[in-house]
């Protein structure tokens, strides 16, 4: 009897409505991505019919009519090189503000310090490329970048370019300012999330703070850490107003990244740049479009690997934050 | 009402003087010592409030040298919080705040001059859930107190390894995949993993916060016998819930309730013929 009421209690509409929005945002998703694949494919097609594959590894430049030819080499290696750069300034600086944040600044510290680094996520990447455009890049170029110059130029082919202030180093450097708030802020969350008794385990072996990081802190989160690093990244190879503004948008041949103090150009930022002049009839358009086709891959090769370090990395020792 | 204030705390210092006076146990502490007679341990006035709510109250104890001291008590009542203010783990607990001594080899070791890294490489301790370092192996584990401390020479690590991790009676069942992460052991294998962790940096005090917690009864039995082997070299304080544990390997017992340490006596003394009633009924089973 009572058991019969018990039974008659449980209500399963619920779930069954659960399963059902959740399919449909699950189909959404996958819905969105198919369309602007396909629109990207369609108003592209153009190009890939005349030129192939030799659009993605040609590296030539000229959309005057009568005489076109179109090559992303140049831009895919920008938009790389300059988002490696990036990350390779940021990563450190990042954990080194999350491993403060987390583990050294007293709690009266810590909330304003935290605030601010979300704040600086927030701030819009337009408001980062005008100060970079008016004042960053000129202190750059005056205390660093011509300094270098001419201490190095001669010897290392890297620093060979006479630095003018917009090239390939002070966009990435900028970059590199953009995603350090989003990467220090997720990683002091990822710290933060270790449990106390890892934390305690090294403590009561007589190890310093620093030796707590190292032995605990960090191997337990790493995974969580390279997470989000690969979200700088992401944002990296995404961002295009203050690149444009920064990286002094050469094109053709010589906008090939082979120095820091050269001007250069991303995937990114010559779409920005041209497609205003792009007429939708021309070859031009269509070269646009198969830029911005070539961003969606990089950026979800990008995802890719990351799935892929991550999953060998916790893999490895099956501890840690799984996944991200 | 002031002259009887002033009384009581008269009686009190006289109460006290005759038995402090020649460094000898308190009154209520009869002298049975084992070992060689001395105490290693002395918790003074001992508090401890968490975000300002008091969790252990005055505690007084003096924990002898080279013998078992067990804490007991029913859940809650602040042995972890005891235990954790002497290696001070409490300095890393955001809103713990601890007043009151405690004094080891006659230095106080909330002295603000004490490095307190120093101080915990000296004092052992397992925890209440086993806490193996996850993306480090068997051996690295074990290992790891003894490279803190400068140890790099590999015979003598393996041969530190190997002798801890046969304390803890761990060593034949690993003994073949030491380099094997030591999160792919079982919750018992980690416990004792956890405790050969503590045994190999050979500390002078060994604090073992429910150290059989989850292990079967013959490792619990092993890991007894360890306790009572290792007693012969180090001062041990033990918190267990298992009265008979408390009764088979401890020299001393102390009873804690609600904060408070109602009784610490022989460990005889408690589960034959308590002072407390509440001591009693406890050992007794008759609550907790
Ligand atoms: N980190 C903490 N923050 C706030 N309160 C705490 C904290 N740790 C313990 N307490 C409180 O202090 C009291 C004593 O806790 P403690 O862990 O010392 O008990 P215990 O005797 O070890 O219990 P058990 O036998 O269940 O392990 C409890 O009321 C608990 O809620
Ligand atoms: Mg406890």
């Amino acid at each position: 009897m009572s058991r019969d009421l018990l039974a008659k209690k449980r209500n399963f509409h619920w779930d069954s409505i659960f399963k059902i929005t959740a399919t449909c945002a699950g189909a959404f998703v996958l819905l969105i991505i198919v369309l602007i694949f396909g629109q990207l494919m369609s108003d592209s097609w153009l190009i890939w019919e005349k030129e192939g594959l030799a659009f993605v590894t040609g590296d030539r430049w000229n959309p005057v009519e009568g005489r076109e030819a179109f090559g992303a080499l140049p831009y895919i290696a920008g938009t790389l090189v300059t988002s490696l750069i990036a990350l390779c300034i940021a990563v450190p600086l990042s954990i080194g503000i999350a491993m403060f944040l987390s583990e050294i600044a007293p709690t009266r510290i810590r909330e304003p310090i935290s605030f601010v680094v979300e704040l600086l996520a927030a701030v819009p990447s337009i408001i980062y490329g005008l100060w970079g455009l008016f004042t960053f890049r000129i202190v750059f170029k005056d205390w660093f970048e011509s300094p270098t110059h001419e201490a190095l130029g001669e010897h290392i082919f890297l620093f060979r370019d006479a630095p003018f202030g917009l090239d390939i180093l002070t966009a990435s450097v900028v970059l590199a300012i953009m995603i350090i708030p989003t990467i220090s802020a997720v990683s002091r969350e990822i710290l933060l999330a270790v449990p106390a008794i890892q934390r305690e385990a090294a403590y009561m072996l007589g190890a310093t703070k620093w030796e707590v990081f190292r032995m605990s802190v960090l191997p337990y989160a790493k995974s969580g850490l390279i997470g989000a690093s690969i979200l700088g990244l992401g944002r990296a190879v995404g961002e295009t107003m203050a690149v444009t503004m920064l990286i002094g948008n050469a094109v053709g041949p010589k906008a090939f990244p082979f120095g820091f103090f050269q001007q250069g150009n991303s995937l990114a930022s010559i779409i920005a740049n041209e497609f205003n002049e792009a007429s939708p009839v021309s070859m031009y358009f269509p070269a646009l479009i198969g830029l911005g086709l070539i961003l969606l891959f990089v950026s979800l090769g990008i995802n890719v690997c990351a799935h892929l370090i991550i999953r060998r990395v916790t893999n490895a020792h099956e501890g840690g934050i799984k996944g991200f | 009402m002031e002259m009887n204030a002033l009384d009581v705390l008269n009686a009190m210092k006289n109460d006290e003087q005759p038995s402090t006076k020649r460094n000898e146990p308190e009154k209520e502490i009869p002298n049975n010592m084992t070992g060689d007679g001395k105490y290693k341990v002395l918790i003074e006035n001992l508090a401890v409030a968490y975000n300002g709510k008091k969790a252990i109250k005055n505690i007084n104890m003096k924990i002898p040298d080279k013998a078992v001291t067990a804490l007991i008590g029913p859940s809650g009542c602040g042995k972890t919080t005891l235990l954790r203010t002497i290696n001070r783990m409490h300095d890393l607990t955001k809103g713990a705040e601890v007043t009151g001594k405690i004094i080891i080899d006659g230095e106080n070791v909330y002295d603000s001059y004490i490095n307190p890294i120093l101080q915990r490489r000296k004092i052992g301790m397992v925890f209440q859930k086993p806490n193996p370092f996850p993306t480090m192996s068997i051996w690295d584990n074990v290992a790891a107190g003894l490279k803190l401390n400068g140890v790099k020479d590999k015979s003598i690590l393996n041969e530190i390894i190997e002798d801890s991790l046969k304390m803890a009676y761990l060593w034949d069942e690993v003994k073949d995949e030491l380099k094997k992460p030591a999160v792919a052991l079982s919750g018992g294998q980690q416990q004792r993993l956890c405790i050969a962790r503590a045994l190999a940096i050979q500390p002078e005090v060994l604090l073992m916060d429910e150290p059989a917690s989850a292990l079967d009864p013959i490792a619990t039995q092993k890991i007894e016998q360890t306790i009572i082997e290792l007693k012969k070299h180090y001062t041990i304080i033990i918190v267990t819930h298992n009265m008979q544990q408390a009764l088979r390997v401890s020299d001393r017992t102390g009873f804690m309730y609600l904060g408070d340490l109602v009784e610490y006596d022989k460990t005889e003394k408690i589960f034959k013929n308590p002072e407390k009633e509440l001591t009693a009924n406890y050992v007794q089973g008759r609550f907790g």
